[in-house]
């Protein structure tokens, strides 16, 4: 069978619909995360919803609830580490993220559940979604869109100079805290899609392409997002059309293609770089020689002998020495 | 003096502020009338900017009371009034940003949650690039500008709000004399629609003849508080006496001059 026919089944379409909207909405909040060099905040916060996968499979309610819940938690987390500023606040957020993967495999296998299941969320399983999983997709991925676009003006200010927006009346902190849940509220969306150890990529990677070519930060954010859903949207498709025989995943797939389009804007954007560099040649000036010097002579009051050692400093003008003295130089005349 | 001085905006009583238990700022008393351009100046470490940042909000006091435009700090909430220039560090981020956003992002003190962007705001951003000079630019990355450039950039920022007063921390600070002058050409025209201005300078430069009061501080404590002293005033400048120079030590009577009699 092939593409269009497999495009004919419903677990395709909701598979498309959830990768678009997937697509759409991760590089929107990752464009915020890349602003204020967070960009690894998504690995993180997807390594600490391991644990909340595994505490849904362990307790036997739904695993995108409780990863939802551990990755706030875990988002908060983060957020007031690095905002009290610590020396080794990268060190305590490697002990978050390595206890969050390590007690999520172990509570799984704990549950009874196989590694198996556990993959499923690691990489992404997008063509298991069923209708809840979908809408429950774009919901989400809708209310994400919402509060970036519309909180937009905030966020940029909040992101790009938080003591300009603290002075300016903005509350940094609720702000800093929204970015944080906005982006464990896109992880577990993203979750099925590419899967947690995944995710970080299409919030990151979609505004790294988008950089290259974007001079403004509104062009970055739209570009970024054009980028995640085309890759998205490609991945899957790639990965739809090769026979049943081989099993590519479309998880890794969506994240290759979206490095790959990465990889194809780069030169591009080296080009542009160079020619803003080379952007005006200089504007021509007279030669110095032209320049007139100003040549008063004075008849002045000056008791004080000039000389080798008289404290002035010394400048040397054309045939004769100057003194340079009360903010004028001068040189005895005749 | 550019402005005749009008009402207290702001006030600051008694301001101590003590940073991991060391103090830098130690009981200040300060006044800014409406109109004002007040220099901060004094050596690193003598507490000028800890105390523009006290007085903006940013860093809290250990005592003391500040109000801003008759209200105390805590209780202020007309934020539009104040525009805030900090040092020009981190105005680049991981993402290009175009000059005009950066300027449009200092319009968030006027515009609401959820509101699109207006005539009224379009209209101050193209006035606060036109202030600056930096009108060309507009559409040009952050990044790509010169540092006395962004610096200009963060002053039309401020100015976007249209603000009554501004803080300006260091703005010459690693600027070029053109910038300099352009910088305080910009300050100029703020100066004449009537706002107040309290900047933190090391030196003055070309800004020097706008500079109502020069506010010096020393060690934590305002110690000069008056008119800018000119160069000649501070550093003075004296021609080296003629005569001779013995290497005994001079012993005069009283009835000799200091200058050693001539």
């Amino acid at each position: 069978m092939n593409l269009i026919d497999l495009l004919g089944f419903e677990f395709m379409q909701r598979a498309l619909l959830a990768a678009l909207f997937t697509g759409l909405a991760a590089p929107a909040i990752g464009t915020f995360l890349v602003q204020r060099r967070l960009s690894l905040l998504g690995d993180g916060i997807g390594h600490i919803a391991v644990t909340g996968v595994a505490l849904g499979l362990l307790t036997g309610t739904s695993p995108t609830w409780t990863a939802i819940v551990v990755a706030i938690l875990g988002a908060v987390m983060i957020e007031v580490i690095r905002e009290h500023g610590h020396t080794n606040g990268d060190v305590a957020l490697a002990l978050l993220f390595y206890g969050g993967l390590a007690g999520g495999v172990l509570i799984t296998g704990l549950a009874g559940q196989g590694a198996n299941k556990l993959q499923a969320y690691l990489f992404g399983s997008i063509t298991s979604l069923s209708d809840v999983d979908v809408w429950f997709t774009l919901a989400l991925a809708v209310v994400i869109l919402m509060v970036t676009l519309g909180l937009l003006p905030q966020l940029f200010t909040v992101a790009s100079d938080p003591e300009f927006a603290k002075v300016a009346g903005l509350q940094v902190r609720f702000y800093n805290l929204l970015v944080a849940v906005l982006a464990a509220v896109t992880v577990t969306v993203a979750m099925r899609t590419v899967g947690l150890l995944l995710v970080s990529a299409l919030m990151v990677v979609p505004v790294a392409t988008s950089q290259q070519l974007a001079r403004s930060f509104r062009t970055t954010l739209a570009g970024a997002m054009a980028v995640g859903g085309v890759a998205a949207v490609g991945g899957l498709l790639i990965a739809a059309s090769f026979p049943a025989e081989t099993t590519v995943a479309p998880g890794p797939t969506i994240v290759l293609l979206a490095l790959a389009m990465f990889a194809s804007t780069w030169p591009i954007g080296v080009w542009l770089r160079h020619r803003r560099h080379v952007r005006a040649p200089f504007p021509a000036v007279p030669p110095l020689a032209e320049a007139e010097h100003t040549h008063e002579m004075t008849p002045e009051e000056h008791a004080h002998v000039h000389g080798d050692d008289c404290g002035h400093p010394a400048v040397a003008h054309g045939d004769h020495v100057d003194y340079v003295h009360d903010g004028h130089r001068h040189a005895p005349h005749g | 003096m550019l402005n005749a001085a009008g009402t207290a905006v702001v006030e600051a009583r008694d301001v101590t502020v003590a940073i991991a238990g060391r103090p830098v700022l130690r009981g200040n008393d300060l006044t800014v009338h409406e109109g004002e351009f007040v220099a901060l100046m004094g050596a690193n470490g003598s507490g000028k900017t800890t105390l523009v940042r006290a007085l903006t909000g940013l860093r809290p006091l250990t005592s003391g009371s500040i109000s801003l435009f008759g209200t105390p700090l805590a209780e202020f909430h007309e934020h539009q009034r104040i525009g805030f220039v900090p040092q020009r560090g981190t105005v680049t981020g991981g993402v290009p940003a175009s000059v005009r956003e950066v300027v449009a992002s200092g319009r968030v003190t006027r515009r609401g949650l959820l509101r699109p962007p207006g005539r009224a705001d379009r209209a101050a951003i193209d006035d606060a690039l036109q202030v600056v000079g930096l009108a060309d630019r507009a559409h040009d990355g952050i990044s790509t500008l010169s540092g006395g450039q962004q610096q200009r950039v963060l002053i039309a920022r401020a100015l976007a709000g249209k603000p009554d007063l501004f803080f300006l921390d260091e703005p010459t600070a690693g600027v070029d004399l053109p910038n300099q002058q352009a910088l305080a050409d910009a300050l100029r025209t703020l100066s004449e629609r009537g706002a107040t201005v309290v900047l933190v300078a090391h030196e003055l430069g070309p800004m020097a003849p706008l500079v109502d009061r020069a506010v010096v501080m020393r060690d934590g404590r305002i110690d000069y508080d008056g008119p800018p002293l000119s160069e000649d005033a501070v550093h003075g400048h004296h021609h080296p006496t003629p005569g001779s120079h013995d290497h005994v030590p001079y012993v005069g009577s009283p009835l000799d001059s200091l200058e050693g009699g001539r």
